[in-house]
């Protein structure tokens, strides 16, 4: 003997991106945090200590936020002209920045003045950076040419001029001192040694290069420019591994992970994609208010921090989970009560009597299931089923059409129960997935009710509105078709041609 | 075998179960129904068939334990013969030749010699009135009696058993008929008689549907086309009777039934929801819901351990006291209108077919048992009559059997059309079909045909699935992946849309590589390239509709073939784009063979069907066969067998290795067969043998063949001596006394004759030495199937009673009473001269 069928609700597909657990992930930030700096933000880096301040480059100044601070903590402003690119040592005790006047200046955290001035670049300074043996750094100009400083005595220790426009971008390299990269507007990358004359390696990206960053490995060289993102290879000489095209303006900024399974890119098209660094292919989207400049994520992926080009830096914290906590937990039996028996291993002479399994029925199943149409039909118009689950309703307003008690069970409503209803229909009824079962009990509901049309207002007006719905659908429905009639026309002239191919073969027949 | 075999259409897929109301034997443990010309003895523990009772030549209308002995049976047939059995080992016992219809039988644990039977009034075939007679049971001891004391006892009753009912140990008799309740006294010999008005005010139904009587009260139980049950009390007096009613059921009470002491009625319906009434009061009552279909009868077990409910999809569910079921016996389910056709499970090579409602049943024609049934709607069945259910139209399997598709549609003239095709695939580990896709409206109209493309599955080639519709699309549907980074899933999705000028789509079908699909399009055929879903080339052959379509097979698959509704098969030609050849037949199914080139075809005019079984290529066909059946053929399919099958004639070459089945509109399943009869029957009485054999234990082996050794030695040794005793052994005689259960043995007075005759020698002495070597010959056989030896003995009692009883003792004993006599005669002569 079959036990009782519940209610088959149809499912419908989701619309539009579906929930992964990268959505999850990447979703799981408060909302953002807008700090207004005095022009485009250039460059965001994150102290490698904690707190994890990180140090935003705009205009002619150096602010430094701490992690939950509106208000910077420090600011550097001894720049007659703008500066570009402060970043962290990874002691996070030096900060270094290039400049518009060509002066790559070294600051102390605590400190105000600049530690040291490295002078030599006759243009200005974009990009600098600390090789990891702390006690040098690179720095890339605008003059074509990329210089190695060294801290202690402030003097050019060697410069590379290969580079034949700007030089914009650069990064060094975690596990090798003497290796770091940098991009120009030469449409290269190039790849030194500092304890070479000569570069080492040239990957040719074909768009200004933007952005580049190394793999913590530093087997994977990454570059953008363009609306290119180029993964490649260093380990086989420079070979292409693959060539993202997933923006529609220049890629400006590039940034990893903390885990390093997913790479970052941000653009002047207001977008910073994620992608997984397995498959290459973009695992989430964020959208913002204007062109990306810069992107920073600090450790652990707490934080986002975006600046764009209209001077305004969006912070995103994580959310957490103590916020859940705030509701207070329900009581719920003990713990005991749910295992008692259950950790019982059963003797070899025992006798195992199996409970049938329960299954648990649905309100609307329950009351199906004994005939008791209008309380089933009551029970999916509570709130939270038609508001959040309509497809329940309509599936229930389906069953009991095939059941044919239908009738029954729209009849006999008072003035609430009807406008309940009624608002149900208005909402849904031009859905096309809900519309042919509506349309059947919007028929039935004028059916019944029109002796008593007239005597209440509020469902007067219900009425009136489902009437104007309706008509408007209508309109609608016929533009559409219209609109179909003009795509046919078009089609059938493009398909002609190939049709008298076809006629031709057949003609033997 | 026989050098010309006919070729006959045999019936196959069983009889109807529930044709009447089924019987359980004193203990419970055997459950008897009858099924078409034969009853069926079932294992209410098991649910297997044990036996089949084989001898009436027209339907069974009625089975009754013998209420003198509780391992004998009565079953009573239209062919006019009531016969009673011996369950326990399916024989024969005797027959009652009574002459009339017999429409039902009741038999009376008081009344020793004479049972009661309904039979026609005047014995007429057009008669609708019906009498109960009591017909006296003749004591003879013969295999074949008449019976023809007929005595009547009620007159204008109606036909159904369920009409009539016995009482409290025999005493009355109660019979329902339209309006009336005629209830007859035996010992004062008076007809009360009780009479309903039409209809009351309330709009009730008063008409009688069934009745039963209480077994220790006087109380008589009434169902009413209505669903009120009425319980009739103080029915011995024509005025001051009373009733009381009961109602629960919304519709035609179909079934009532006391259980042994009374305490609780039973009823059943429409609803198919199993009422019990406690002590006959409306507010003690249990159910048991959603027992399938409509409950058509119900009885009890003599022990009341168990209850059973026969329903109409030809089912017999027996049912614990406590209401839980415990024993489903399913047969093939016959419902008015298989939709879906006759499909073939390429996994299990079980027929595939409509079954209960929203089912799809899987039954295997070898075993004749439902394998499986396949819940594809699954939503609630509500029985109600006159409601607008979810039918199941459509199915199809895969080449490899690993997907299923199937139609739904739900018609209303309110709402509009209502599709639903699903796609389940199959899981090796539940080893059942699983959803995997469910679609709604695929079609914006019918659909009306879905195929396959029959790839092979171990390719790396897409799953193709083509359905076509009466909105003038056909649709091709293919598995794409559409798993992500976490989940696995395939689903199925809308490759491409064709349609050929906005006709309506009748016929799609692949060919046998899957390279081209053809579509039939009103009159037109297209064929289109599967791979690029372009139009390769139309066939018309106006002004008919393609009606069917199928591609040749083989070295015959260039060939495609059509028929139309103006009555023409046409073959066309696929290499030269022109028509072959074209009949004029009224072609109505077409369906080829997969396993050769053959295509069967089923033409219909005005009242017969025709098959003709053909090959593209050739221009005469293989085999024609007018006259299969009446009426139009439904439906036909090609069951590959199991084991190729040796044809002799060369006609019936095409039957060796795949077997046609067809379905005529009264829904009968039907085959072709070559063998006769006897032929067909063996093997499940040889069957029935073997269960009962001994078990061969080490130790039987060890014994039994140590014995069947020592006999030999003894026949070498003793020679001639032992020759008599042994042939005494073997002679049907003997084997028969001492084999046969006794209590279907005839008296003793009888058999002592024939035993005494058996020890004779023979006049014809054969010469020792010939003797000696039979004998030889048969211990040896002996030793050899000294299995076997039993079943020779179980088998030959069916043949042997009659040869012996009827026709070698009635002699013998003639000739030796007149030798008797003469002696008798001469002696007290001869006495009286000295």
């Amino acid at each position: 003997m079959a036990s009782y069928k519940p209610v088959v609700v149809q499912s419908f597909p989701k619309l539009g991106e579906k929930i992964t657990q990268d959505t999850l992930y990447w979703k799981n930030y408060k909302t953002p945090v807008q700090i207004k700096e005095f022009g485009a933000v250039n460059k965001i880096d994150f102290s490698p200590i904690p707190p994890h301040n990180y140090a935003v480059t705009a205009s002619s100044r150096i602010h430094i936020y701490g992690r939950y601070s509106q208000e910077p903590i420090k600011t550097f402003s001894r720049f007659k002209d703008a500066a570009y690119c402060a970043t962290y040592r990874d002691d996070g005790k030096l900060l270094v920045a290039g400049s518009e006047e060509g002066i790559v200046r070294l600051f102390d955290i605590s400190g105000r003045a600049a530690l040291r001035q490295f002078d030599g670049h006759t243009k200005a300074v974009h990009v600098v950076d600390f090789l990891s043996d702390k006690y040098r750094i690179f720095s890339g100009a605008d003059d074509y040419t990329s210089k190695l400083w060294d801290i202690p005595s402030a003097t050019e220790i060697v410069s590379y001029s290969e580079h034949t426009d700007y030089v914009r971008c650069g990064y060094t390299s975690k596990l090798n001192t003497d290796l770091f990269v940098t991009g120009s507007y030469d449409h290269t990358v190039k790849v030194f040694d500092a304890r070479r004359e000569k570069s080492v390696m040239t990957v040719e990206h074909g768009q200004p290069v933007e952005s580049v960053l190394l793999f913590p490995s530093g087997g994977l060289l990454v570059s953008a420019g363009g609306r290119y993102v180029k993964v490649w290879d260093i380990l086989k000489g420079g070979q292409l591994l693959v060539s993202l095209k997933n923006h529609h303006k220049t890629v400006t900024c590039l940034c990893l992970s903390s885990s390093g399974q997913r790479l970052l890119s941000g653009s002047l098209d207001r977008h910073v994609k994620v992608y997984s660094t397995t498959s290459y292919k973009v695992v989430h989207s964020f959208d913002f208010a204007a062109s990306i400049l810069s992107l920073a994520l600090a450790p652990e992926d707490e934080t986002i921090v975006v600046g764009m080009t209209n001077g305004v830096l969006n912070v995103r914290h994580r959310k957490h989970e103590e916020s859940k906590e705030r509701f207070p937990k329900k009581k719920r039996p003990a713990y005991r009560t749910f295992v008692k028996g259950r950790n019982y291993m059963p003797k070899q002479e025992d006798f195992f009597v199996s409970k049938p399994v329960r299954n648990h029925l649905k309100k609307y199943d329950k009351l199906l299931k004994s005939f008791q149409v209008s309380k089933a039909l009551d029970a999916v118009l509570e709130v939270p089923n038609r508001s959040r689950t309509p497809e329940i309703t309509v599936a229930v307003m389906q069953e009991l059409n095939r059941r044919g008690t239908l009738k029954n069970a729209l009849a006999g409503r008072d003035e609430k129960q009807l406008d309940v209803l009624l608002a149900f229909l208005i909402r849904y009824v031009v859905e096309p997935r809900f519309a042919p079962v509506l349309i059947t009990v919007a028929e039935m509901i004028i059916d019944i009710y029109l002796p008593v049309v007239g005597q209440s207002a509020v469902i007067d007006k219900q009425f009136l509105k489902l009437q104007e719905i309706i008509e408007k659908e209508i309109d609608y429905q016929a533009e559409l078709l219209e609109v179909l009639g003009m795509m046919d026309a078009l089609f059938a002239t493009m398909t002609r041609k190939k049709t008298t191919s076809l006629e031709n073969k057949t003609n033997g027949i | 075998m026989v050098a010309q075999e006919a070729l006959r259409v045999v019936r196959c897929g069983g009889s109807k179960l529930s044709g009447t109301r089924a019987a359980f034997s004193a203990d419970a443990k055997s459950l008897f129904c009858a099924s078409g010309d034969y009853v069926k003895v079932y294992s209410t523990a098991t649910e297997e068939c044990v036996h089949i009772l084989q001898g009436h030549t027209n339907l069974v209308t009625g089975i009754q334990l013998n209420p003198q002995n509780h391992m004998q049976l009565y079953s009573c047939s239209l062919d006019g013969t009531i016969k009673l059995w011996d369950f326990t080992d399916g024989i024969l016992i005797k027959t009652f030749v009574v002459g009339y219809k017999l429409f039902a039988f009741y038999t009376l644990a008081g009344s020793e010699d004479s049972v009661f039977i309904i039979i026609p009034k005047r014995n007429e075939e057009a008669s609708d009135s019906f009498q109960l007679v009591s017909v006296k049971l003749p004591k003879i001891p013969d295999q074949e009696v008449e019976a023809k004391e007929l005595s009547l006892i009620l007159d204008d009753i109606g036909q159904s058993p369920k009409c009539t009912a016995f009482g409290r140990e025999g005493e009355y008799v109660a019979s329902v008929c339209g309006l009336h309740l005629l209830v007859y006294f035996f010992k004062k010999k008076k007809i009360h008689r009780f009479p309903l008005s039409a209809t009351s005010s309330k709009g009730a139904n008063n008409y009688f549907t069934c009745v039963a009587c209480h077994p220790k009260e006087d109380c008589i139980a009434s169902g009413h086309k209505d669903g009120k049950i009425r319980l009739w009390r103080n029915f011995n007096h024509k005025r001051e009777y009373t009733f009381s009613t009961l109602h629960w059921h919304h519709d035609v009470v179909m079934d009532l039934a006391f259980s042994v002491e009374g305490t609780s009625l039973l009823s059943g319906g429409v609803e198919s929801v199993l009422v019990q009434w406690r002590d006959g009061s409306d507010c003690k009552k249990e159910f048991l819901p959603r027992l399938g279909s409509t409950i058509e009868h119900i009885a009890a077990s003599p022990n009341g351990t168990f209850f059973c409910t026969s329903h109409t999809d030809n089912k017999i569910t027996i049912i614990h006291s406590n209401l839980r079921v415990s024993a489903i016996i399913q047969g093939l389910v016959k419902g008015t209108d298989v939709k879906t056709g006759l499909v073939v499970d390429p996994r299990t090579k079980a027929l595939v077919l409509n079954g209960k409602p929203g089912h799809l049943q899987f039954y295997c024609l070898q075993t004749d048992k439902q394998l499986y049934n396949l819940d594809i709607v699954q939503q609630e069945y509500i029985h109600q009559i006159g409601l607008n259910q979810v039918d199941l139209v459509k199915a199809a399997f895969s080449a490899r059997g690993s997907w299923l598709a199937t139609v739904e549609q739900r018609e209303d003239k309110e709402t509009e059309l209502e599709l639903q095709m699903k796609l389940w695939s199959y899981d090796e580990q539940t080893q059942s079909f699983t959803l995997n896709t469910r679609i709604n409206m695929p079609h914006e109209s019918h659909v009306t045909a879905l195929c396959f493309r029959d790839t092979d599955e171990l390719e790396d080639v897409t799953p193709t699935l083509v359905t076509a519709g009466k909105d003038g699309r056909f649709k091709v549907w293919v598995l794409v992946n559409d798993s992500d980074a976490e989940k696995q899933s395939m689903g199925w999705s809308c490759d491409f849309v064709g349609s050929y000028h906005n006709y309506p789509a009748n016929n799609c079908c692949f060919s046998e590589d899957g390279s081209l699909l053809a579509v039939s399009f009103e009159e037109t055929v297209t064929v289109w390239d599967s791979d690029t879903w372009d139009l390769k080339c139309t066939f018309c052959h106006p002004p008919g509709r393609i009606r069917n379509l199928c591609f040749g097979r083989l070295s015959c698959s260039k060939y495609l073939l059509g028929t139309t509704s103006n009555g023409f098969l046409c073959c066309w030609n696929l290499l030269s784009c022109a028509l072959e050849w074209s009949a004029q037949l009224n072609i109505i199914v077409l369906q080829p063979d997969p396993l050769s080139e053959n295509i069967a075809a089923v033409s219909w005019l005005s009242e017969h069907s025709d098959l003709f079984v053909f090959k593209p290529n050739e221009p005469r066909p293989l085999c024609i066969q007018r006259n299969i059946c009446r009426g139009r053929v439904q439906w036909a399919v090609f069951i590959p067998r199991e084991v190729p099958e040796s044809v002799g004639s060369e006609n019936h070459k095409w039957l060796s290795r795949s077997q046609l089945y067809f379905l005529t509109q009264t829904q009968d399943l039907m085959t072709f067969s070559t063998k006769s009869t006897e032929e067909r029957l063996t093997p499940s009485s040889k069957q029935l043998a073997i269960e009962e054999s001994l078990p061969v234990t080490p130790f039987y082996l060890l014994l039994g063949k140590h014995r069947n050794q020592q006999q030999s030695k003894e026949n070498a040794d003793l020679g001639t001596a032992v020759v008599p005793s042994h042939l005494a052994q073997h002679s049907p005689a003997i084997k028969e006394l001492l084999h046969t259960p006794a209590h279907v043995l005839p008296s003793a007075s009888f058999l002592c004759s024939i035993f005494i005759n058996s020890l004779l020698i023979p006049k014809e002495n054969k010469s020792a030495g010939e003797v000696a070597d039979e004998v030889e010959m048969d211990s040896e056989k002996a030793e050899d199937e000294s299995d076997e030896d039993i079943e020779v003995t179980e088998m030959e009692p069916d043949i042997n009673p009659t040869e012996i009883l009827g026709e070698i003792t009635p002699k013998l004993s003639k000739s030796q009473e007149k030798e008797l006599r003469k002696i008798r005669r001469m002696d007290y002569s001869w006495i009286a001269a000295l």
